[in-house]
């Protein structure tokens, strides 16, 4: 969710086998470089490996170019690198945000498959996406301070994450 | 000489430590026709000979200064035909990178990738060096920007340069006439007076060929009248 100068990153903690929960600490929210995060719901593994291989190209790209990559050109690449298995996909889908120039905040979804979603206020994903997409709706203001920008996203989550059998477990929001 | 028994194949090291056939290459970069490349304060200017083997020739057809990019140009001194083959190559990766990054590629980015082409023909059995030094002039963030690349592959950021013939004396023109913040007006002026110091014949708009990039980052090669204005200014 974006913010005045700020954006929140959120995620549930649960990883579950569809009713059995295995672990209530996954890690789904990843950091690329300090202005940079990319959230990545679905499948686990494919959360894992795809995490792994973005801050390899990542680092390669703050080697060879001596600086960090800006919010919008990586969304470009993790289009491009889910597109790459489209007849054999990643399951997960990404919800990035970053800090691009002059601390502007950046958001932006995708599908399995790569395509991408840019938007103002929010961006949602996961099996409580729909329930997700109501609480935003309503809960969200534009131009919210870091210390509003918490407690909004902390209440939406959780009310969506209550509605739903699959998510849950605690929270993880994370304010840039 | 003991180098000429090495330098049937381009992959083996002579005693000395050289790979004879890539100073070949630079000989035949040496006996091109002249090109030079200047860096002002607002922006790049490159510029070469354009002499025909005879009045015959179509000069609009010859087209020895092109762009790689929209805001990336490039001009040569050596063989014309493995210029076109690197011109292809480099926009091929300039076009990867954006599709990839949806951002245009840094100058410095492009010119690494095209010295890392020129490098692996050097390396390769069965191929020969190209026989071509380039000078890439761009204008990104970094603001404007200019690389020699030569046949071995190692690159260069210059803030004016020369290659082809006469190039000692077209380099000792331009330490004398370089200033750091000059404006690319002055730049151009300065490249057509180093262009005309080693000209043998008259010079003219049909005969030298001016690529430039401004702070609005767009390559444009000058048509015969902008040329031709220029000219008149200088005289």
């Amino acid at each position: 969710m974006v913010g005045k100068n700020c954006f929140a990153i959120a995620s549930d903690r649960r990883l579950g086998v569809q009713l059995q929960t295995i672990a209530t600490d996954f890690q789904r929210v990843f950091k690329i470089h300090d202005k940079l995060y990319i959230g990545l719901s679905g499948l686990g593994t494919d959360a894992q490996t795809l995490y792994q291989r973005l801050v390899f190209r990542h680092k390669l790209y703050q080697l060879r170019e001596e600086r960090d990559m800006k919010p919008e050109t990586f969304a470009s690449l993790v289009s491009a690198i889910l597109y790459e298995k489209r007849f054999g996909p990643y399951f997960c889908q990404p919800v990035i945000a970053g800090l691009g120039e002059d601390n502007k905040p950046f958001i932006c979804t995708m599908d399995c498959i790569g395509a991408k979603e840019l938007a103002k206020d929010f961006v949602v994903s996961g099996t409580a996406s729909e329930s997700l997409y109501g609480a935003c709706e309503s809960m969200y203001k534009p131009n919210m301070e870091p210390e509003e920008l918490f407690e909004t996203v902390s209440q939406a989550l959780m009310s969506s994450v209550d509605r739903d059998c699959l998510s849950g477990w605690g929270g993880y929001v994370l304010i840039v | 000489m003991g180098d000429s028994q090495y330098s049937f194949s381009l992959t083996t090291f002579s005693p000395s430590g050289k790979l004879v056939q890539i100073e070949h290459a630079l000989t035949a970069v040496g006996s091109g026709q002249t090109s030079l490349g200047i860096k002002a304060a607002n922006g790049v200017v490159i510029a070469t000979e354009k002499k025909l083997p005879s009045i015959l020739v179509d000069e609009t057809s010859v087209q020895k200064i092109q762009a790689l990019t929209p805001n990336i140009g490039v001009v040569y001194s050596g063989m014309g035909p493995d210029f076109r083959v690197l011109v292809r190559k480099s926009r091929k990766q300039a076009q990867q990178y954006f599709r990839l990054y949806k951002e245009h590629i840094p100058v410095t980015q492009l010119v690494r990738e095209t010295a890392a082409v020129m490098q692996e023909f050097t390396q390769s059995g069965g191929v020969r060096p190209f026989g071509v030094s380039l000078l890439i002039a761009g204008y990104d963030d970094n603001g404007p920007q200019l690389y020699q690349v030569d046949p071995s592959g190692s690159y260069f950021s210059w803030k004016a340069s020369a290659m082809g013939k006469n190039v000692s004396n077209a380099k000792t023109f331009l330490e004398k006439r370089y200033t750091e913040d000059m404006e690319l007006d002055d730049a151009i002026h300065t490249a057509i007076l180093t262009l005309k110091e080693g000209y043998e014949g008259q010079i003219s708009s049909n005969n030298i060929e001016i690529g430039i990039i401004r702070p609005d980052r767009e390559f444009k090669v000058l048509s015969p009248s902008e040329i031709k204005d220029f000219l008149e200014e200088v005289e």
